[in-house]
């Protein structure tokens, strides 16, 4: 099958490769561009392991070709750090909060919830719950998932982040 | 789980798109691809070409033409969500988008998909049946159309003809004060309807005035259930009235049984939905 | 001293150790996409391979043609039965004794067994490959339901075994029949059941499930040609067993063998057991000279790679009519598919089942087991529990729910009746354990105390009255669940792995600038050892845990370890990590001594180095000791500072909680509402209460989706159903309740730093809190025992048998 040039942007940086058509656009991500965070767990766009941020979007990037993204501003774990590398308010409140165990849900987790707090900058619980549940995680249970992002919220609006009483 | 091969195509123009499909073998239509590749990625469905049609600028947005809400095929349901007509005069669509999959899929997961795939899981389908609505399609033979009622002729067969493209979703907006509820029964977000009832009617001095009630996964297709309907207008949704509105939705049900539950468990819920989406709907009508 | 002389509390802080709620360092990397899983290994020239599956679940192969497969660009090779007949591969032992096809040989013998292995230049071609690889069958009947399997006329499945009279735990009743494992005294047993004044019995089934860590079972192997050494890169969670495991089955040198776990997403027992998978990518990188990998994909990882439960267990239990229990008699039915390949210690055919006398003070216990074959996936893992003590507390604690309904107790009330007492530990159970330390009846009270127990009761009381009156059609359920475990294999004179005594190791490197580098036998998926180990050596020898680098997973650098599973990492390498501190310390004591110039007597530990006694100025940090260690140590020692310790525990270790869980049932629709889910856990010392909290969290998780919704379904025909996480009940953080944690702490007396485990306990107990909510909820309308799961639609079936729910309409 003769293979297509594509260009895009991820993390900033103009990129370009040579993709079959059916080539995955995770696969073009972890295979062609060598960024391995984002992560393969059920290949039917349940887990969103494999999310990505793509043009103001929360993508499921093992359901689309990467021939779809061509063009793309695409935003990737490998793009999340603040741009001196210390962690982002996220990147932070996952950690802080105990917000990952095995990690591997985690960059699709803060991709997902990059752009949850872009479209609402600051969400109750429930809305949290309700927003990254395309996102499944087997270590965590949520509930620090839930409070990680509602720190990156309270450090993002500038605001003093408090744990709400058990 | 790896896709078989194919040939990608992106036309810019509703034109290119039809005649691409009209020409090329084993052609299929691509919108948001969140039921499609999964086929294909379990090579249960192996297209020698794809047709994107995301390059197509008139297929999208939402837009109001008198009466009448039209809807662009490849519009998703994130932005159904945001779109400030759509809240004031379908609310019941928003209602029923943020009960499909999860927040990713709903980014990418296009109305036009939704009803045309044919896929009785879908929840827009029963949802256009009670509104009433009529899908615009274009083929090579030109452009028709279909009332979502005449739509669906059994799991993914569907009254398309082999090249034609859903471009739009004509919707008369329901009357000012309009009573809507969609109720739907899943195991988690991210599955389909155990069962699901979607309901539009309006109320007028305590009674049921008018009523279109919808029916989703308990039959090969969506279901209008329409002597369900019937048998609550002109009551004031009492008990007796809603017992055989349930009753008369159950009998036109037929769901299969699977992980979901035994059918005798979904017919059951269906009514159950059918009640609780008339009860919610009558609250909301003014 | 001067102002800027740390005060006590302060040198504690800097240290971060036990007992501190210590950030995690892994989350550096994991956070910021740096993690370094299987499917991130790229080597040069890599290959992939793929299998071709079985739609069948029991059929003769008649043909298999890989004419196709081999024209299809990139495809380089097929692998099947009679290619690795040539390396005495087609079949591989399995860690129970048993043997298992690595690729169809004659049969099939599950839905989706491995029938070919091709091997391509990447996944695309691999997959092209399979979809053109030509399989001919011949179905077979299959047997599906494990109560069939012993019929006289059921099918034979396993006909390489078929006239084998023993197996390898003793006699076979049937061709079907695995093994008999009994425990217990009968004849007392019997005895206590004829003069009992009531008696409960009931079937009390646990679904297969599946523990489907998020990422799924990988490998990457690479074979040099010229040097004959094979790397492999895998999901291992017992690294120096698989490398152990390969140099007896493949017959290479030990040492020529590489094995690396990297970061791993998750394990949850999956990642126990050794697949096929890693025997074809073995033998096609010695095939090829170039490195395989192989990455399953999700279905295959639900279908193929282990299973967890399936116990079918008819427990009886003898009592007075006071509420006393006098005898516990268990039978289990264990379902353990085409293969024994259950990941147990090689000596316990049924795991620690035998802790079925759960908490309670069983004068006589008596347990037979039954192991068979059917036409499923094999496998029988402990997912997120130790072995098999998951369905131990299931089964007493469901059943302890039977007696107390039968008895018209409340269930708190006879499990207070019935624990056993403080002073009783260490305890000798009627099946045999000895249990160390436990303080039940405290860890009861506070659980109820704080849940207002006796408030919840009276609630349900009005709610049920309001149900009957008809005023509505919602059902309160209250679930209390007390489980004991048995965690932490585990004493070699009864614990091994294929003859692998079951210790764990550590070695302790410091450097002359007061840091170091740790490296154990255990392997972590997530749950923080290069954190909580770090903790364990800072509160040991004062080097803060920021100095202290743990490393794991690398054969090649790691002391010989067992791994981690059976929540067996804290009681066994913890106790290593503390024994090997320890070591260090002792040493450190005596440059101490020479350069304070005292009898090592006279001093005393002081959290971060010696002082000498009475004169507290006299002091010298760890930091230094290091420094004096390598450099300037006393005349005739010899420098350096390290420690090694393999330690092999006297005795297991058993935690315990006591979990409630209050449920809304909704009938008419069988939706469920956890309202609220108390947890208290009595791990004993307590390392990081972060990375504890965090455990009990997601092991609650998984025990509510098993509980409520997950299951491995087959159908008459041994099609697996549910092979998505569309179907596969992993709920999201939408459906996942709030949970609540709480602890007592109850040392373990025989642990170097008393701790006990706890990673797991929340999946052991908090199942049996779910089921004992539902079957609460429908108890009052007569229900005993509602199976699980308890999703949706069976606990609407529950209604409708219990005459709850009328026909057409009558929900409205």
């Amino acid at each position: 099958m003769a293979k297509t040039h594509v260009t895009m942007k991820v993390n900033g940086a103009e990129v370009e490769g040579l993709v079959e058509p059916r080539t995955l656009l995770v696969h073009f991500i972890r295979e062609n561009l060598q960024m391995t965070g984002t992560h393969i767990g059920c290949d039917t766009t349940h887990c969103g392991a494999c999310t990505v941020d793509l043009n103001g979007m929360s993508v499921k990037s093992c359901t689309m070709f990467a021939v779809q993204a061509a063009g793309a501003d695409i935003t990737t774990i490998e793009g999340m750090a603040n741009p001196d590398g210390t962690l982002s308010a996220l990147q932070e409140g996952f950690r802080m909060m105990h917000g990952l165990q095995c990690g591997f849900c985690t960059p699709g987790m803060i991709l997902r919830a990059h752009r949850l707090l872009k479209e609402n900058a600051n969400p109750t619980e429930e809305e949290i719950r309700f927003g990254i549940a395309g996102n499944l995680c087997r270590c965590t249970g949520y509930q620090n998932i839930v409070k990680a992002i509602q720190y990156a919220a309270a450090k993002i609006n500038g605001v003093e982040f408090q744990e709400a009483a058990e | 789980m790896i896709p078989g091969q194919f040939s990608y195509h992106r036309p810019a123009s509703l034109a290119e798109a039809v005649n691409l499909l009209a020409t090329l073998e084993d052609a299929r239509p691509l919108a948001g691809g969140h039921s499609l590749i999964p086929m294909m990625k379990l090579r249960l469905a192996t297209p020698e070409n794809l047709i994107d049609l995301h390059g197509i600028d008139a297929l999208k947005g939402v837009r109001r033409d008198g009466g009448n809400i039209i809807i662009g095929a490849m519009t998703t349901q994130h932005e159904l969500l945001a779109s400030d007509i759509i809240a004031t005069a379908l609310p019941v669509l928003q209602e029923t988008s943020l009960v499909i999959a999860d927040p990713q899929v709903r980014y990418m997961g296009t109305v036009g998909g939704n009803v045309a795939n044919g896929d009785p899981g879908n929840d827009m389908p029963a949802l256009m049946m009670t509104l009433g609505a009529i899908y615009n399609v274009e083929g090579k033979g030109g452009a028709r159309s279909i009332a979502a009622t005449d739509f669906y002729q059994g799991a993914y067969f569907t009254a398309l003809e082999p090249g034609e493209i859903l471009t739009s979703i004509s919707i008369a907006a329901p009357p000012a004060g309009h009573g809507y509820a969609y109720e739907k029964l899943k195991r988690k977000i991210g599955d389909y309807a155990t069962a699901a009832a979607a309901v539009v009617l309006t109320m007028s001095g305590g009674k049921v005035a008018t009523c279109r009630i919808g029916l989703t996964n308990l039959s090969e297709t969506a279901l209008l259930a329409v002597a369900a309907a019937q048998a609550v207008i002109g009551t004031s949704l009492d008990d007796a009235a809603l017992k055989a509105a349930a009753a008369a939705a159950e009998a036109i049900m037929s769901p299969a049984g699977d992980g979901r539950g035994p059918p005798e468990y979904r017919r059951y819920v269906g009514g159950v939905m059918v009640t609780r989406a008339l009860q919610r709907a009558a609250q909301r009508a003014k | 001293m001067n102002d800027m002389t740390p005060t006590r509390e302060e040198r504690e802080a800097r240290l971060e150790g036990m007992g501190c709620k210590r950030k995690r360092v892994e989350d550096v990397r994991f956070t910021q996409g740096k993690g370094n899983y299987v499917d991130d290994v790229k080597l040069p020239g890599m290959l992939h391979g793929d299998f071709v599956r079985s739609p069948h679940a029991h059929a003769r192969v008649k043909s298999i043609n890989t004419e196709k497969a081999l024209k299809v660009p990139g495809v380089l090779a097929v692998l099947t039965a009679e290619t690795l007949k040539t390396v005495n591969l087609a079949w591989m032992p399995t860690l129970a004794g048993d043997v298992q096809m690595v690729l169809a040989d004659g049969k099939v013998l599950f839905q989706n067994q491995e029938v070919a292995f091709v091997v391509a230049t990447d996944r695309y071609a691999a997959d092209d490959g399979i979809n053109a690889v030509e399989v001919e069958y011949e179905a077979l009947p299959p047997l599906i339901d494990p109560f069939k399997a012993m019929d006289a006329d059921a099918p034979v499945l396993r006909e390489d075994i078929k006239d084998k009279k023993d197996g390898a735990h003793g006699p076979r009743k049937h061709h079907n029949h695995i093994f008999e494992w009994t425990v217990g005294d009968k004849d007392l047993t019997d005895a206590a059941f004829n003069k009992a004044d009531v008696k409960i019995k009931e079937l009390i089934s646990y679904q297969r499930v599946h523990p489907s860590p998020l990422e799924t079972c990988q490998c990457v192997c690479s074979f040099d040609k010229i040097t004959g050494e094979l790397t492999i890169y895998g999901t291992f969670q017992a690294p120096h067993v698989i490398r152990t495991v390969v140099a007896l089955i493949a017959k290479l040198p030990e040492q020529k063998i590489h094995v690396i776990s990297p970061d791993i997403g998750g394990g949850f027992g999956n990642k126990v057991g050794a697949y096929p998978g890693y025997i074809c990518a073995a033998v096609a990188t010695i095939v090829t000279g170039k490195p395989v990998k192989w990455v399953e994909d999700r279905m295959e990882n639900l279908t193929t790679t282990s299973f967890a439960r399936d116990y079918h267990m008819t427990a009886e239990i003898a009592a007075t009519k006071d509420g006393k229990v006098t005898g516990l008699r268990v039978h289990v039915l264990a379902d353990h598919g085409a293969f024994d390949a259950c990941a147990d210690p090689s000596k316990w055919p049924a795991g620690f089942f035998n802790i079925v006398t759960g908490s309670y003070d069983f004068p006589v216990s008596h347990l037979a087991v039954d192991g068979v074959y059917t036409n499923k996936a094999p496998g029988g893992v402990a997912y997120r529990c130790s072995f098999r003590v998951t369905e131990a507390a299931y089964c007493i604690e469901r059943a302890m729910d039977i007696l107390a309904q039968k008895l018209g107790m409340d269930p708190a009330e006879l499990r207070l009746k019935n624990f056993i007492r403080p002073e009783q530990f260490p305890y000798h159970s009627a099946l045999g354990w000895e249990y160390d330390s436990g303080d039940y009846h405290t860890a009861m009270k506070k659980a109820m105390e704080t849940t207002r127990y006796s408030e919840l009761r009276q609630e349900q009381a009005a709610k049920r009255a309001a149900f009957k009156r008809g005023e509505t059609r919602e059902i309160m359920g209250i679930g209390v669940s007390f489980f004991t475990e048995i965690v932490g294999a585990g004493p070699s004179k009864n614990c091994d792995i294929l003859g692998i005594a079951m210790f764990d190791s550590c070695e302790i490197r410091m450097h002359p600038t007061g840091a170091g580098v740790a490296r154990m036998g255990s392997k972590s998926q997530g749950q923080g050892h290069e954190t909580t180990w770090a903790q364990i050596i800072a509160t040991e020898i004062g080097i803060p845990a920021d100095n202290i680098k743990v490393e794991e997973g690398n054969t090649d650098t790691a002391p010989y370890g067992l791994g981690t599973y059976g929540s067996r990492s804290t009681p066994v390498a913890g106790a290593a990590i503390a024994m090997a501190a320890r070591k260090i310390r002792a040493k450190a004591q005596m440059i101490a001594a020479y350069k304070l110039e005292v009898h090592e007597d006279d001093l005393e530990w002081d959290i971060d180095g010696f002082r000498v006694k009475g004169l507290p100025e006299k002091f010298l940090g760890m930091k230094d000791i290091c420094w004096i260690a390598y450099n300037t140590p006393p005349p005739g020692m010899e420098p350096g500072l390290e420690a090694v310790s393999y330690y092999d525990p006297p005795n297991m270790t058993y935690p315990f909680g006591a979990y409630i869980c209050v449920m809304d049932i909704d009938v008419d629709t069988g939706v469920y509402k956890v309202r609220r889910f108390y947890a208290l856990d009595d791990c004993g010392t307590r390392i990081n209460p972060m990375i504890i909290e965090g455990q009990v969290h997601g092991g609650l998780t998984e025990a509510f989706a098993i509980a409520m919704g997950q299951e491995i379904h087959y159908d008459k025909e041994g099609n697996v159903l549910g092979g998505s996480f569309m179907d596969f009940f992993l709920p999201t953080a939408y459906e996942t309740p709030h949970w609540e944690t709480d602890f007592t702490v109850t040392p373990s007396p025989h642990h170097p730093i008393g701790a006990k485990g706890v990673g797991e306990s929340p999946n052991v107990g908090g199942v049996p809190a779910f089921s004992n909510a539902v079957n609460d909820a429908f108890s009052f309308l007569g229900a005993t025992h509602i199976q699980m799961p308890h999703d949706h639609w069976r606990n609407w079936k529950a209604a409708r048998d219990l005459g709850v729910i009328k026909g057409a309409g009558a929900a409205a």
